[in-house]
């Protein structure tokens, strides 16, 4: 974590409600100049509508936030031209081409691609070799590429990404996140929400937000340690037929599966894995492990919000 | 799962002008299998997934699909297929009962089979409290779940799943994943392409397509020792690329 201390975003006491439905209810957190920030949480939890009172593309019904020290209601102007805003749902005009959609975008801004190649360089090659291709054209995540590039094309100060990485394949994700890293060392604030718990863990701090709540802001590392139990894999020769057996086990508390193991929580504090074993044995399964298990922040996540 | 074959494409391939996205892909998948299509970005997935419903035609190759050909037969194919689409899912202008009804027309079924399957979908998905709200109105996780079931409304042979949990939250996208062992416990095979490599893991068997072809199809247990590797992530990460 970056030792800078100045403050880069501010968020203090904002709600937000659409009709009936509270989407921001009374949210106050910072987030430091250079530091990379995640918001974690499911669909409809909120961050949207933060990334667009944060962007002045919305107004809070209630509270204050700067952005690069500048008011998001008085100052948006200077706002709009010092962040760089990558929305969930694609910005991009589907009937221009690769390079016309970066082109406009590095020209409302007054610079040019030359300018800041250098920023974008690394996501940009892979999408280069269709540069003449029109943006409705491209593959999902060939387009969530472009649009990065877009939303960094002019250098900005705090970059605000919305689930950037939904719909991306594994390496580029993984290629996408060490930019993310390259950014923050020269100097850029990143606030970014995203699905993928992986992720989480490579932010300097998160906050889980959910109906619109904080339910706990802090690094990864701490997070990974509120886990309140004792958390086991378990793996048999079924998928299917496990997560069906441990569901019908009167003593289980939380089933999920994750990749070849289901993680595995109990209702009592002595825990006996011999008898879950025998259990799933009168179940039909076969080849069954069970082993203690550290919990990650998908797990944390899960508990959290279950 | 017998070995019954629902899918056999012979050197599928797609070409738009002198771009080749899919690239003579062979491949087979068994009837009851839960088959994971995966690959990088711009792979060739959803383009294949386009010739194999019968919604675009190859450029050379062949391939059936429940036993017919996907360019001489399509029409057949629609009709004993699901199909969820990476983009589109639900009619967000709809409440989730019209939706029910609209694609239940279009799959043939009559008002009383509509009017039960909408009565077993509200039941099975816990959908009281939502079925006369609009689509555009739920988080998208329950639009995942309801638009899959949507998919298997007509009893289809195959469903096709593209992308279905992408940005989706854990706990929704393994219920979604719950529902695809259920459908396939049933007899009902699934193709299904995912960025989540967790996911990967829940597949019997999984391709990995690069540049149009397919590099690697195996189980994820067998491909994990063929690559010498711990994980789905890190079979990827070692080819994806090409
Ligand atoms: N109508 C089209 N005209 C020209 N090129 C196209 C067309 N449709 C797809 N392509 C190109 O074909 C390639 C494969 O695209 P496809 O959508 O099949 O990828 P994908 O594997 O589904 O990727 P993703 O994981 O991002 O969804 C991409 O390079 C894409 O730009
Ligand atoms: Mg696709």
């Amino acid at each position: 974590m970056l030792q800078i201390n100045t403050v880069s975003i501010t968020i203090s006491n904002i709600s937000k409600s659409y009709k009936k439905v509270n989407a921001l209810t009374d949210i106050s957190f910072e987030v430091k100049e250079g530091e990379l920030f995640g918001l974690i949480g499911p669909d409809g939890a909120g961050k949207t509508t933060l990334f667009r009172i944060l962007t002045t593309l919305l107004f809070a019904d209630q509270g204050d936030a700067t952005v690069a020290g500048y008011d998001v209601v008085k100052d948006y102007k200077q706002i709009r031209n010092s962040v760089g805003y990558m929305p969930g749902k694609f910005s991009l005009y589907q009937d221009m081409t690769v390079k016309e959609n970066l082109n406009f975008f590095a020209t409302i801004f007054g610079t040019t691609i030359e300018e800041n190649y250098e920023l974008i360089r690394d996501i940009y090659v892979q999408i280069e070799p269709f540069k003449k291709r029109r943006a409705g054209k491209l593959s999902g995540g060939m387009k969530q590429k472009l649009a990065l590039c877009c939303a960094l094309i002019h250098k900005p100060k705090v970059l605000f990404l919305d689930e950037p990485t939904t719909g991306v394949d594994p390496v580029s994700r993984k290629e996408f996140w060490e930019m993310l890293k390259r950014l923050q060392q020269k100097g850029i604030t990143i606030l970014v929400s995203t699905p993928y718990m992986d992720e989480a863990a490579l932010c300097d701090r998160i906050a889980f937000i959910q109906e619109g709540k904080i339910l706990e802001i802090d690094t990864p590392q701490a997070i990974v340690k509120h886990y309140p139990k004792p958390l086991y894999n378990v793996k048999a020769n079924n998928m299917y037929a496990l997560i069906q057996g441990l569901k019908a086990y009167e003593h289980h508390y939380s089933v999920y599966p994750f990749g070849e193991f289901v993680h595995y929580t109990d209702k009592r504090t002595d825990f006996d894995s011999s008898d879950l074993n025998a259990f799933l044995e009168s179940q039909g399964l076969k080849d069954i492990t069970i082993e203690p298990t550290a919990p990650t922040i998908e797990d944390t996540f899960m508990e959290l919000a279950k | 799962m017998t070995n019954e074959l629902v899918i056999q494409a012979e050197n599928l391939t797609k070409t738009f002008g002198s771009f080749t996205a899919v690239d003579a892909i062979s491949f087979s998948v068994r009837k009851g299998e839960i088959f994971g299509f995966l690959g990088a970005n711009g792979a060739g997935k959803t383009t294949a997934m386009k010739m194999l419903i019968g919604i675009s035609t190859p450029s050379a190759g062949k391939a059936t699909v429940a036993g017919f050909d996907v360019s001489s037969e399509a029409e057949k194919i629609k009709k004993n297929i699901g199909y969820m689409s990476q983009k589109f899912a639900l009619y967000d202008d709809l409440t989730v009962k019209q939706n029910i009804t609209f694609f239940g027309g279009i799959y043939g079924l009559s008002r009383a089979q509509i009017k039960l399957k909408t009565a077993e979908l509200v039941e099975e998905l816990d959908l009281k409290e939502v079925v006369n709200q609009l689509v555009g109105a739920l988080p998208l996780g329950w639009k995942q779940k309801i638009s899959f079931s949507v998919s298997l409304l007509h009893n289809p042979k195959i469903v096709f799943l593209d992308e279905p949990t992408g940005g989706v939250d854990p706990i929704t996208r393994r219920q979604f994943w719950e529902m695809i062992y259920k459908a396939a416990n049933n007899g009902t095979t699934v193709f299904v392409t995912t960025h989540y490599m967790d996911e990967a893991e829940y597949c019997d068997r999984v391709s990995i397509m690069v540049n149009g072809k397919i590099e690697a199809l195996d189980s994820p247990k067998n491909l994990k020792t063929q690559f010498g590797v711990e994980n789905m992530n890190d079979v990827f990460l070692k080819l994806a690329r090409g």
